[in-house]
């Protein structure tokens, strides 16, 4: 029932979002203090082009895992409206060039997967115990079973 | 019926809707501020401006910022991030926006500035169009909340324009 409902906000949410990751968990420091490890964002994703300041999640080729940091240079081509797009986290001393695939100077539009309109601080904490301490899972499914299994309904 | 374990669930229920609600209101109540901040920016020198071996145009300027920014803080607000970026048109590029210089406040005390810097962040041009190129200034923030929906908006400022050769 929970999973169930779960995933029918996840999928709502990627409906109205327009986003394929809706609402992402922080994973690390680099953009405080605005945002600090454990906490959420949610994301959406319109067709409207990307503007300098805005914080973007994307994905690189080769990473499993995107990343979310602040916009701070566009280039938009005549013509064709193509963006060149380069990011930076906040708290990081250079921009992201180093984090992108050799070679690559600029994200395109289709690297983006998310833009970033809302913030809940703390709530992704459980996301990131149960994913750096496998055990807690183990834990927590194994408790979930015993009580379906003991509950007299 | 009355058991431990279901009188700790409605509890924690109860606690979690509550605080969800609070955090909702936290964020609805940013809509009624209504912010005035003010901004100006002098271009005081040109320190170097010259076009790189690969061929893009490159150029260095020292800048006097000035802003206010007091009137966007609110209860709800963790910090404001500030920047600055030069927006220009280019016959290969419909728009260009390039940081300069960006900040973060933390608290309304230090909303009120006046700095004497150089762009902390390269200025350069996809090309090399820069020579005697019009630009705009534009003074971005954006407010980051303790909870809910983040805030972003600007004051652009026109009619600065680069030299005419290289320096």
């Amino acid at each position: 029932m929970v999973v169930t409902v779960a995933l029918m906000i996840w999928k709502g949410l990627m409906c109205i979002t327009g986003s394929e990751a809706p609402i992402v968990v922080v994973l690390s420091g680099s953009m405080e203090p605005g945002f600090k490890r454990g906490d959420i964002l949610f994301m959406h994703l319109s067709k409207d082009p990307i503007r300098v300041g805005e914080i973007v999640s994307f994905k690189i080729e080769g990473r499993a895992i995107p990343i979310v940091h602040r916009v701070i240079k566009v280039h938009e081509h005549q013509n064709t409206g193509e963006l060149d797009v380069l990011t930076k986290g906040d708290n990081n001393y250079a921009d992201d060039t180093v984090l992108y695939t050799r070679g690559q100077k600029w994200l395109k539009q289709h690297h983006i997967t998310g833009r970033a309109f809302g913030f809940l601080p703390y709530v992704g904490w459980g996301t990131i115990l149960i994913t750096e301490n496998p055990i807690i899972k183990y834990i927590l499914i194994g408790a979930m079973g015993l009580l379906v299994i003991t509950s007299k309904g | 019926m009355h058991s431990f374990g279901y009188r700790a669930n409605a509890l924690l229920t109860f606690a979690i809707t509550i605080l969800a609600v609070i955090c909702a209101l936290a964020s609805v109540s940013d809509n009624f501020n209504s912010p005035s901040p003010s901004s100006q920016v002098q271009v005081l020198n040109i320190n170097w401006f010259r076009n790189k071996p690969d061929g893009d145009d490159e150029v260095s300027m020292t800048m006097n910022i000035s802003a206010d920014l007091q009137s966007l803080f609110t209860w709800n607000t963790k910090q404001v991030f500030v920047f600055l970026a030069a927006e220009y048109e280019t016959p290969k590029n419909s728009l260009n926006q390039v940081s300069l210089w960006d900040g973060i406040i933390p608290a309304k005390e230090h909303a009120k500035f006046n700095i004497h810097t150089t762009n902390k962040y390269r200025f350069v041009d996809q090309g090399s169009n820069l020579r005697q190129r019009d630009f705009n200034l534009t003074l971005h923030w954006h407010v980051m909340p303790k909870t809910g929906k983040m805030f972003a908006d600007k004051i652009v400022m026109t009619g600065f324009r680069l030299p005419q050769s290289y320096r």
